[in-house]
């Protein structure tokens, strides 16, 4: 059973000696929030018989799917065994665990001291957890290695501990060695962060400065904030200020997570709690903004903050056209929490009334569509996912592209895309098809590195484009499933880009428009003509089927008139079946969309538009 | 009659009607519907309602056979005397389908009918019709038929090819259906049916056009042809999915449908109905008429469909539990569906635009009729009648006739 610390110091009135902000850095299934169970279980702030597996997370996705999208921070006391008489308050901040939200991340561990690199003793590490350990170091994190899972038969704490002191920079022996499942070893690794993670320094006396690291919407409590105090102290009932919008509030509460909130009188310097200001939107409390008192505040704001910016944009359309109200009602809701969340409404010939909305990422994209289906019962079809391009043409002018179908005609001078640097780590024995997938990409090798003896670190340059569609799925496939990726945007590149159209019957079908790179039109024209042929049932007259880059058919199939559509008995015992026939055909013909005179299935659109493969690469990657 | 039965209400147990469904009935023709569901073998293509067995056996013990059939099936007639009450109108068609019908004695469809003009008493000028299969019937057979009371009969000839035949499971040579006629020509009947099946796999044109020169040299008074329909659950669909057999194309049926009509309508014989063509008017099956006016129909024997006045129900299926309710003194109605008014404006859509005559115009809403100006257009629908207030088919239009149906009903 847990010891109940003595003397545990109340917020606003901690010394800043006496806490330590830690987060913790893990790969999907590395264990983090089994070890949080954990640490919440010893710190005793969780009692024994009300404890559930992955107590912090808390949306059903992200229990469902192991990741964990919003991040929460939880206050532990904890008193070191060499010396039970200091009760030290360790702020464990958890952070999303994924790419898309790189941002959030890096303002989580700007909230911190110092992290817990914890890595699968039987896997290694991965791509992701790579890259936030990287962006770890950037913020001169102290990082304290650890190897889970070492009661798994496959472990390899060997292998990985010397994998994790060459990239930590460190001895073997310093890897710590834990089982998150048994709690063997926990209690050493927080002794561990006692010792080694250094105290928060901020000025006591100073304006009250406080980073924003995540702001997330209740709805009974409107916006809980979290922060955590750089300088000065925030105090219950005073009035705050954003500094990135200069907007007011007033505090109605303070507190801290342990890990239920619970109110105190305030936050002092190195401290980390909840804001509630009863603002009912998170775009009105920012990833990053800096909150100070209204007066006599802080004349600078800290640095980093960033307004997220939107990567990869899909068109997403109710099933049923009368349900667009709820979409929009849906995402409404969904954008209280979600300050990354962009949308505006579109209108499509062929999908009808829908939304083109910006995602930070194609995980961000999955969630948000999985989270609108589930949780407000809506059947949407999306568009290929796409991501934004500069056109700059010949006079000068230039155009944002969000929508494919919004591609500037007339004379273009260059199209920009964006690139993203992308980190792949893989068996050795797999260079090869990782290479050939990436050139195939139109990747750039910028370097190689071995992390140990059979594992690699590659490094591409690649169009953001080319890996929002099935690139995840066929980097998986082709290193059965031992690769992991990840990528942050580096800018963007001109490239010889073109749109793709799809006639059907002389009309263009926008919702089926691409862009491509040259090189890849023909085929994607080819491929998309073939399909449709396949999916479009025959109409009462010949359609051609036709895929053009402006004037230029580069592809055509024909769909033949249906000459026949007749049943040929209709008898007395017919009749019946004949007229339920006639009712299932005309919902069917319901479903039908109008592309111009063709009736075109939604199914068709489905088949083409939802494109498993791109649905795919996002779930893969969670 | 398809295998599958349609979800409904359950049947009184006495089979009694709602009122509505009698009211007016004198204005409506009644016809009756005899089903025999004994077949010597399966077809491969059929998903009828029947059995090869000669003795099957229901849930409580009854028997039903071939041999006591005649008699089960009149139990069905005389509760329909009971249904139908002071019903007074004769009956004016009596069809007898199966199944196989011929496989009973004469003298059992005879009874059959029997019952029928006993309880009901038809009409001067009954049209009264079995279906008959060219191996089982012989000029003594046809004569009792025809001194019994039948005066129209239906030889299922299907094709005049071996090899098609084959595909169809259809045990009779080619060239008896034809003398069938002959003989049936002798028996005295005033009306003989020709039933072709077109677009079987592995038919050419060439044997499509063979089976109607020999169809048509036979001279019956009318032809009946039908695309193959490959039903889920019959041993054809099944050798289709296993690739044993090619599937045929819809534009294949179309290519045959078509050199029928052509064939059919030179050597004088007129379509009346998509699949249906007669040299005269008094050709026509008035019984097959009855199903597609929305008439009143009592149909007997097991998984039979009837239909009174806007009351559809149908039978069980199985013969054992037939015989076992109509042993019990119960209707054997295993469901029904009261239609609603849009149901049978929908109904008579469905079925009268298949007709010659097709449909008045005036049972058509806004978006049907202005679908009708369309089809009209699209040459789909003839201009003459149209402009009479009817919609009726083109020949292009009978081959898409439920496209056009699906666009009327609106």
């Amino acid at each position: 059973m847990p010891a109940i610390p003595s003397h545990v110091p109340e917020p606003s009135r901690t010394d800043p000696a006496l806490i330590r902000n830690f987060c913790i850095i893990a790969h999907i299934d590395h264990g983090k929030s089994t070890l949080a169970d954990r640490m919440l279980q010893l710190t005793g702030v969780v009692e024994q018989r009300q404890m559930r597996a992955q107590y912090l997370d808390r949306m059903d996705i992200e229990r469902e799917r192991g990741i964990t999208i919003k991040s929460q921070a939880v206050r532990l006391p904890w008193a070191p065994t060499h010396d039970k008489g200091s009760t030290h308050i360790l702020n464990m901040i958890d952070t999303p665990g994924h790419v898309d939200f790189t941002y959030e991340v890096s303002r989580s561990l700007a909230a911190c001291e110092g992290t817990i690199l914890l890595v699968d003793a039987a896997q290694g590490i991965e791509a992701q957890t790579l890259a936030n350990l990287y962006l770890a170091m950037e913020n001169d994190l102290t990082i304290i290695p650890v190897l889970n899972k070492i009661d798994l038969p496959a472990a390899q704490p060997e292998k990985f501990a010397e994998e994790l002191a060459n990239l930590v920079g460190c001895d073997p022996d310093d890897v710590l060695k834990v089982s998150a499942k048994t709690g063997l070893g926990v209690e050493a690794l927080l002794d561990r962060v006692v010792a080694d993670v250094p105290a928060p320094v901020g000025v006591k006396d100073a304006p009250a400065r406080a980073m924003i690291f995540d702001s997330v919407y209740d709805s009974y409590r409107g916006v809980v904030t979290y922060v955590r105090v750089i300088d000065g102290q925030l105090n219950k009932r005073e009035r705050i200020r954003m500094m990135s919008t200069g907007a007011t509030h007033e505090l109605l509460e303070i507190g801290t997570n342990s890990p239920e909130m619970l109110p105190a009188d305030g936050l002092g310097v190195g401290e980390v709690g909840y804001l509630i200001t009863g603002v009912k939107d998170v775009r009105q409390s920012k990833v990053g903004d800096t909150v100070t008192s209204q007066s006599k505040g802080a004349e600078e704001a800290l640095g980093g903050y960033k307004d997220p910016k939107p990567m990869v944009f899909s068109g997403l359309y109710p099933l049923d056209g009368s349900d667009y109200p709820e979409l929009r009602e849906a995402l409404d809701k969904l954008q209280l929490n979600d300050a990354a969340l962009v949308y505006e409404p579109e209108t499509s010939a062929a999908l009808g009334f829908g939304f083109r909305v910006g995602f930070l990422g194609l995980l961000h994209l999955d969630v948000i569509r999985e989270r609108l289906e589930r949780e407000f019962g809506l059947d949407l079809i999306a568009t290929a996912p796409n991501v934004v391009y500069r056109v700059v043409m010949e006079d000068g002018t230039e155009h944002t592209v969000t929508n494919p179908s919004e591609f500037p005609e007339g004379k273009i001078n260059e199209v920009y895309e964006p690139v993203v640097r992308a980190t792949i780590l893989a068996p050795s024995e797999f260079i090869g098809s990782i290479m050939e997938l990436c050139q195939n990409r139109r990747g750039v090798l910028l370097g190689m590195d071995y992390l140990s003896e059979d594992r690699v670190e590659i490094r591409y340059t690649l169009p953001l484009a080319e890996i929002v569609f099935d690139f995840f799925d066929q980097l998986k496939s082709k290193t059965r499933g031992y690769a992991s990726l990840d990528y942050e945007p580096t800018g963007e590149q001109t490239s010889s880009l073109v749109k793709v159209d799809i006639l059907l019957h002389g009309d263009k079908v926008d919702a089926f428009s691409a862009i491509t790179h040259k090189d890849q039109a023909y085929a994607y024209g080819v491929r998309l003509v073939a399909k449709l042929k396949e999916l479009i049932p025959r109409q009462a007259f010949e359609v051609p089927v036709q895929a053009a880059i402006g004037s230029r058919v580069i592809a055509r199939e024909t769909i033949r008139a249906i000459r026949k559509d007749v049943l040929a008995k209709c008898y007395g015992g017919d009749i019946s079946r004949k007229r339920k026939l006639l009712e299932k055909q005309k919902e069917g013909k319901k479903r039908m969309k109008m592309v111009g005179s063709v009736e075109v299935p939604q199914e068709a659109f489905i088949a083409v538009l939802s494109s498993d493969d791109s649905a795919g690469s996002a779930k893969g990657k969670k | 009659m398809p295998s599958a039965l349609p979800d409904g209400e359950p049947v009184p147990a006495d089979g009694a009607l709602p009122t509505s469904a009698l009211a007016g009935a004198a204005d409506r023709p009644l016809g009756f519907y005899l089903h025999v569901p004994y077949c010597a073998t399966r077809c491969g293509y059929c998903d009828f309602n029947t059995y090869t067995a000669t003795e099957l056996r229901g849930s409580g013990g009854v028997l039903a056979s071939r041999d006591n059939y005649a008699e089960t099936l009149i139990d069905e007639i005389r509760l329909a005397r009971k249904v139908l009450g002071d019903d007074p109108r004769p009956v004016r068609t009596v069809f007898v389908g199966g199944g196989t019908p011929t496989l009973l004695a004469a003298g059992d469809l005879v009874r059959m009918l029997g019952a029928v003009r006993e309880e009901f008493g038809l009409a001067a000028d009954a049209e009264v019709t079995t279906e008959a299969n060219p191996e089982s019937v012989d000029p003594a057979y046809l004569a009792a038929l025809r001194e019994g009371g039948f005066n129209r009969i239906s030889f299922g000839m299907q094709s005049a090819r071996q090899h098609v035949l084959r595909v169809l499971d259809r045990t009779h040579t080619p060239g008896r259906p034809e003398a069938c006629v002959a003989e049936a020509r002798a028996a005295g009947f005033d009306h003989v049916n020709l039933d072709l099946i077109y677009g079987t796999p592995g038919e050419s044109d060439d044997d499509w056009r063979a089976s109607l020169d020999a169809a048509l040299g036979a001279g019956p008074d009318h032809v009946s042809a039908y695309a193959l329909i490959v039903e889920e659950g019959t041993q054809l669909a099944r050798r289709i999915r296993r690739g044993e057999v090619p599937m045929t194309d819809d534009d294949v049926h179309a290519d045959r449908y078509l050199i029928a009509e052509e064939m059919l309508s030179a050597a004088g014989y007129h379509w009346y109905e998509v699949s249906n063509w007669a040299t005269s008017e008094a050709g026509r099956c008035l019984h097959n008429e009855l199903y597609w006016r929305g008439a009143d129909w009592w149909g007997a024997g097991p998984g039979a469909h009837s239909h009174v006045g806007g009351v559809r129900w149908w039978n069980v299926k199985h013969p054992g539990a037939y015989a076992g309710a109509l042993a019990e003194g119960r209707s054997p109605g295993a469901g029904r569906e009261l239609l609603s008014d849009e149901d049978r404006r929908v109904e008579r859509i469905l079925l009268e635009l298949r007709l010659r005559e097709g449909v008045p115009l005036s049972l058509l809403k806004g978006a049907g009729l202005g679908a009708s100006r369309r089809a009209l257009t699209e040459g789909l629908l003839e201009s003459g009648p149209y402009g009479e207030g009817r919609a009726a088919l083109t020949l292009r239009g009978r081959l898409l006739a439920d496209a056009v149906v699906r666009d009327l009903v609106d």
